[in-house]
């Protein structure tokens, strides 16, 4: 028996040594046999992804929980409410949806349907993406404020919030606006998703993920402890967007329900920064003022030729990030150096047929429109540094103390430190009906 | 002071506009999206004719075990007794011990048909996804074990991290609605 097997070894790899000078592609070596016991293939199963229905159930529960949101915010005034509702958020397209698809990301598909031609951006990544938008315009940031996941689980470690120097908060405040623009310019270029790449908390809503990003995720979180909401306020992409168009909302959650008397008592209500005191006597205007806003109005330009001259140097960056120029330089140097071992890269190009001369050509063409990408980028760049300056150099006549409707996530941490808002909860005041507009 | 309010309502007006011209703006673009073709989702899925059964599927996938898991066409089988896919190439005897095994988590099964014939298939609760089977099988046989990525388990990443990953670039976004590249003429949908 042993030597049987021993004979049927030696058979086997004989046979296998024959077939293996056979080319790759001749599939069907051995055709199906003609049964004689009757036995029929079974069928392949085809187990189908999550049905269309439950996608379009996504974005009623959006709308749904975007409308609360403006609702508790800016009518109820209940911080409460807001409180429950990033809970349920967390819960739901955070956990059971395990963060896909959500507005933030839903920023790469929407370039990527603009430069890339076979892809159609799917109605409800559209809707994921414009309708928090559509919000903000009329309520300001209530996407940010219970219904993002991402803002959600960093709302609920805010437990000791220090007070960031405003230096530090607006050079950080910069970030979002060259991460969006690199994160757009980066998929139109090389088709690539950084910012799902790079998204530090949704590796705890699918309970698993790459080491880097769990650990980075934990870090923030811990973090966040401290510094209320890093991610929204200094890299969020999507809030960048919104903190534009919240600025010129309709409406906007306000700290008390009635005019301010200015009793300083909400001057630290705010994990983040975002209350703006009055402007008392520090009065806009001057000589000085206008000259300066006139030298940055005069420096913007400069800016953003700066960046459209540097810019060129991104160009080998994103070059490195696009898998068809990768491939190229591999190919090119393991042709140059004659490899024996190629790498899986590469021995997938030759075994889809693939001819290196137009792989190099396709290569050269990619690394010259990167180039105008990294230019477009560093436009970007100037105009985001610019613009910046400009607005810190603007002063405002402010009677009271407003939320800073940029920066203010909407989340009514600030309700319950206004005595108004005390007094009409404890029946002390009648309680203000009109929802004002404006500032 | 009137000159306050002149301002306040210079700036209001401002607002107005631009928040009148992103309304219009937003919902123009909203427009053009969804008019531009078909509003159908999209799906990750492996092309079997790319794939070069590296085994990054097993490791780089966002869930553990992967979602990708070894299909096999059974009507491109041919039914060995002598499977590359099911034996390692080196063997000890022709038996089934784990040692002369290619399937590092026993899923790859096979049953007697008839003499000399044997059925095999995958358990997908034990299977990673490592693509040994759909290696040896594509090496020396039909090519009828193949990778795919199996939707009752795929999360559907807006950035699936093995596309990232594929050497070969064969993990590619497909329509919802048919979700699968299946070998063997068996791509049809149900």
């Amino acid at each position: 028996m042993q030597r049987l097997n021993k004979t049927c070894c030696a058979g086997l790899v004989a046979v296998l040594a024959m077939l293996y000078a056979l080319p790759a592609e001749s599939l069907e070596r051995f055709p199906p046999p003609d049964f004689e016991s009757g036995f029929v293939f079974p069928e392949v199963t085809k187990p189908g992804p999550r049905p269309q229905l439950l996608e379009y159930l996504d974005v009623s529960v959006l709308i749904g929980a975007l409308s609360l949101a403006a609702y508790l915010g800016i009518r109820k005034r209940s911080r409460t409410g807001l409180a429950v509702l990033g809970v349920f958020s967390l819960a739901y397209f955070g956990l059971w949806r395990r963060g896909c698809i959500c507005p933030v990301g839903a920023i790469q598909n929407v370039a990527l349907s603009l430069s890339d031609g076979g892809y159609v951006l799917p109605l409800s990544v559209a809707a994921f993406f414009f309708l928090p938008l559509f919000f903000a315009l009329l309520f300001g940031r209530v996407f940010c404020s219970s219904v993002c996941p991402l803002g959600a689980i960093q709302d609920v470690v805010v437990l000791k919030p220090l007070r960031l120097p405003m230096w530090l908060e607006h050079s950080l405040g910069v970030l979002p606006y060259l991460y969006l623009g690199t994160a757009v310019v980066v998929t139109m270029a090389t088709g690539r998703f950084m910012i799902c790449r790079l998204d530090p908390y949704v590796g705890f809503f699918r309970l698993s993920g790459r080491l880097a990003m769990l650990i980075t995720g934990g870090i923030l979180l811990v973090a966040g402890v401290f510094v209320g909401r890093i991610y929204c306020r200094f890299i969020c992409p999507y809030g960048a967007i919104l903190r534009i168009f919240s600025i010129v909302s309709k409406w906007h959650v306000r700290i008390g329900p009635r005019d301010c008397v200015a009793c300083t008592l909400c001057e630290d209500a705010c994990p983040y920064n975002a209350i703006l005191k009055p402007s008392g006597e520090s009065a806009p205007g001057g000589i000085a003022g206008r000259a300066l806003l006139a030298r940055l109005i005069i420096l913007l330009p400069l800016l953003m030729l700066a960046g459209y001259i540097h810019g060129k140097r991104l160009g080998p960056v994103l070059s490195k990030m696009h898998p068809r120029v990768r491939l190229a330089e591999q190919l090119w140097v393991e042709e140059e150096r004659n490899a024996r071992v190629r790498s899986d890269q590469t021995l997938a190009f030759i075994e889809q047929g693939g001819v290196p001369k137009e792989l190099f050509g396709e290569a050269l063409l990619l690394k010259s429109k990167n180039e105008s990408w990294g230019r477009l980028l560093g436009l970007w760049a100037g105009a985001v540094t610019g613009l910046k300056l400009i607005s810190l150099s603007l002063r405002r006549r402010r009677e009271g103390y407003t939320p800073d409707r940029a920066k203010c996530v909407s989340c009514g941490r600030c309700f319950s430190s206004c005595p108004q808002h005390r007094a009409e909860r404890r029946g002390l005041l009648p309680v203000e009906r009109s929802v004002p507009d404006g500032s | 002071m009137p000159d306050d309010e002149r301002r306040l309502t210079r700036r209001e007006l401002l607002h107005s506009a631009v928040r009148g011209a992103a309304l219009v703006g937003a919902g123009a673009a909203l427009g053009v999206f969804s008019g531009r073709g078909s509003a159908g989702e999209y799906v990750w899925q492996i092309d079997p004719d790319k794939c070069m059964q590296c085994g990054r599927c097993a490791t780089e996938c966002v869930l553990s075990p992967s979602a990708v898991k070894c299909v096999h066409a059974f009507a491109m089988c041919g039914y060995c007794e002598f499977c590359t896919g099911y034996f390692e190439p080196e063997l000890n005897g022709l038996n089934t011990g784990a040692e002369n095994l290619l399937c590092p988590t026993g899923a790859l099964q096979r049953s007697f048909v008839e003499d000399p014939y044997y059925k095999y298939v995958i358990d997908e609760d034990l299977c990673m996804g490592c693509a040994r089977c759909a290696k040896g099988c594509r090496m020396f046989g039909n090519g009828s074990l193949f990778m795919q990525i199996r939707h009752d388990r795929c999360l559907n990443c807006n950035q699936c991290s093995i596309a990232a990953a594929c050497p070969a670039g064969a993990v590619m976004r497909v329509p919802a609605d048919s979700p699968y590249m299946l070998r063997g003429g068996d791509a049809a949908p149900e």
